[in-house]
């Protein structure tokens, strides 16, 4: 126990950790003040303004209709062949009234029913990032400088250092996790309600958002556990984070670009952040333009493939035991220099 | 007298595609008594750290047996570590924590009470620099450091690898004089060094280890005394006898080497035969001393280090302690 408390106290010691928390913290309270000030409630005001948007937008298109309709007669009778006018310059008619729709005019509203669940998605994200580099770090900085051997002298239990090691981290992480993502949830609730909605909501809502904040919570201690067993197994930080510049650069978007010249279908399916993105929406539905599946009333419809969260939880524990798993053999088997 | 470290016959072999086959360590033996101040001497890459670090837990050897305090390491490291102190080659912390935080990590991790941390950071005199950040030291501040850490557990056995490197004259006297006393307190201590003059005058024994294998050990008089060569200089009232003096010698069968001013004899068993034999033909001694060996001259002669002028020495050229030619390892490199 006295190991898991001084190595909690050395994550949080670490300027390398409060710099990075505070950075991430940074971003998500500019993304909240962001949705404050793109958003508005909407009220009669909005509304009426809305109307006189969509009346302006209305006499614009009467008028350009006008102007139209009179350049085609004038072409027409000096003679002239211009393709794009219509045989019948009585064709050119302005829209209705009723079809510019006032909706369209009103300003951004965040309606928390509705946009709070995607939101979450930035929230994971930052703190993954969060997690991954902070988790390389945490244990890549002590092997380059000596601290794990010096530990080791101290304890000579090489499994149990480093899972301790392991489980100050991800304990360190969730501590930062959960109050994150309550305080998102309280911000956003703010935020849609000085500047949206926040009606409509029902328990299975509620249920919905906190089942996808605790996916995002996973999201967080996976990316961790990911960047921790990669930078022990390289016993440096830079073998994680230059693995997973590698993996982004090399790795997904080359792969992008090599499966979109090779037409592979489904080429998404093949990179990493889909299933990500998966894991936190449920499902992604990729889509096959190049197919025709028709329907029966004649329409081409392209081919789907569906991406559920099922998927990426398979493809994180493959990952997640893969690589701790060669961490741990690593530090077993592998002389200490 | 208990042994408080004992090594007998450690093997350790590095393969490596590229460099070969190279033996670090080949039947090595150590025996380390309580309470002692033991030198541990090796040219680089003889393997000296790489022992430690095996001893230590952080190398596998690949054949031997070890033990510290009685108990077989490394399967009994974790019940043991309390009582060991160590530091292995250069001092490594975390730049960005300062020296007390550094110690008051490790004597968390350790359970050692918080309030030793002070003691120590007194002891090795970093008391009024304990708030500042690891990485604004100098070499000698981290190596006081990690004599610090080493004696934060009040360990029966401390362990150091050159701890003296990095010090001033002023800090090395200092390391000597904390050495001692740790010795008094019956502490048993380790001490790897190349400044062997340190070695004479603070280690009770040795053992020197040259390409993996032992070729010297006991205490210190002895080490000395073994590779005395019963070497005599001899200075005459007249420096113009000496000529004379010289036949004279190298007749009665003395092995004679004149100089300027005097006259160098070895394997000489008892000096009085040559006053006595100069005496008789009216030549007179104004001096005769044996030649003391020191330990440097016994550590180049044993482990056939000593500069040879034209030469440039590799790391892996010393000598063995069967007195066999050192092979040249397969890929060579630089030592253990």
């Amino acid at each position: 126990m006295s190991l898991f408390r001084t190595e909690l106290r050395r994550l949080t010691k670490r300027r390398f950790t409060r710099w990075m928390t505070v950075g991430g913290l940074l971003v998500l309270a500019l993304i909240v003040v962001g949705l404050f000030i793109s958003n508005q409630k909407i009220g009669p005001e909005q509304w009426a303004e809305a109307e006189r948007s969509a009346d302006r937008q209305h006499q614009e298109q009467v008028q350009w209709a006008q102007q139209e309709r009179a350049a085609c007669e004038r072409a027409k009778a000096a003679g002239e062949t211009v393709d794009y006018y219509p045989a019948d310059c009585a064709d050119i008619t302005p829209p209705l009234r009723e079809d510019i729709r006032a909706e369209w005019f009103l300003p951004s509203t965040f309606v928390f029913r509705d946009n709070f669940e995607e939101m979450l998605v930035p929230l994971a994200g930052i703190l993954a990032m969060i997690g991954f580099v902070v988790g390389a770090s945490f244990v890549g900085a002590e092997w380059s400088t000596g601290g794990m051997m010096n530990l080791l002298l101290w304890r000579p239990k090489r499994l149990t250092v480093l899972l301790t090691k392991l489980g100050a981290l991800l304990t360190g992480l969730l501590a930062l996790a959960l109050p994150a993502t309550a305080a998102w949830f309280g911000s956003l609730w703010l935020v849609a309600n000085w500047r949206g909605v926040t009606t409509g909501m029902t328990s299975g809502t509620w249920q919905s958002f906190l089942i996808t904040g605790g996916r995002g919570i996973i999201l967080v201690l996976v990316a961790a556990t990911l960047g921790f067993a990669l930078a022990s197994l390289g016993r440096h930080t830079a073998m994680a984070l230059g693995g997973a510049v590698a993996v982004m650069v090399v790795g997904q978007v080359g792969l992008a670009i090599l499966l979109e010249m090779a037409q592979v279908r489904f080429a998404e399916a093949w990179l990493l952040p889909t299933y990500a993105y998966a894991w936190m929406t449920k499902k992604v539905t990729l889509q096959d333009w190049r197919s025709c599946n028709a329907t029966y009333t004649g329409e081409c419809e392209p081919a789907t493939l569906d991406l559920t969260w099922q998927h990426s939880s398979a493809l994180f524990t493959v990952g997640v035991v893969a690589l701790l798993g060669a961490a741990l053999w690593t530090m077993r088997r592998r002389d200490i220099a | 007298m208990p042994a408080v470290l004992e090594i007998e016959g450690l093997r350790k072999t590095y393969r490596s595609r590229r460099r070969g086959v190279r033996n670090a360590l080949d039947g090595f033996d150590m025996r380390v008594e309580a309470g002692q101040v033991h030198g541990f001497l090796g040219p680089n890459g003889s393997g000296k750290t790489t022992t430690l670090r095996t001893l230590l837990g952080l190398i596998r050897p690949d054949g031997g047996r070890m033990a510290i305090l009685g108990h077989e390491v490394p399967g009994a490291l974790p019940q043991i570590a309390g009582q060991v102190g160590a530091i292995v080659e250069s001092p490594q912390f975390f730049p960005h924590f300062t020296a007390r935080d550094t110690l008051s990590l490790l004597a968390s991790a350790g359970q050692v009470p918080q309030q030793r941390v002070d003691e120590v950071l007194e002891l090795v005199g970093l008391r009024d620099r304990a708030g500042e950040r690891v990485k604004t030291y100098s070499l000698g501040m981290k190596q006081r450091l990690a004599v610090a850490s080493a004696l934060l557990k009040n360990p029966k056995l401390l362990i150091l690898d050159e701890p003296a490197n990095g010090l001033d004259p002023g800090g090395i006297r200092e390391m000597r004089t904390l050495v001692r006393n740790l010795a008094e307190s019956e502490m048993t201590v380790v001490l790897s060094s190349h400044i062997l003059g340190e070695i004479q005058l603070i280690c009770d024994s040795v053992t020197i280890i040259s390409l993996g294998r032992r070729v010297a050990f006991g205490p210190v008089d002895e080490v000395l005394a073994q590779h005395s060569s019963g070497a005599l200089r001899v200075r005459l009232e007249a420096v113009t006898d000496l000529p004379v003096a010289a036949g004279a010698l190298h007749d009665a069968g003395y092995r004679v080497t004149p100089n300027l001013d005097h006259l160098m004899l070895a394997g000489v068993d008892k000096p009085a035969t040559v006053t006595r034999l100069l005496a008789d033909r009216g030549l007179y001694v104004s001096e005769l001393a044996p030649v003391t060996v020191d330990l440097e001259s016994v550590f180049l002669e044993l482990t056939n280090t000593a500069p040879v002028p034209g030469q440039h020495r590799q790391v892996d050229q010393s000598a063995r302690v069967d007195g066999a030619e050192p092979s040249a390892p397969t890929g060579g490199g630089w030592g253990a």
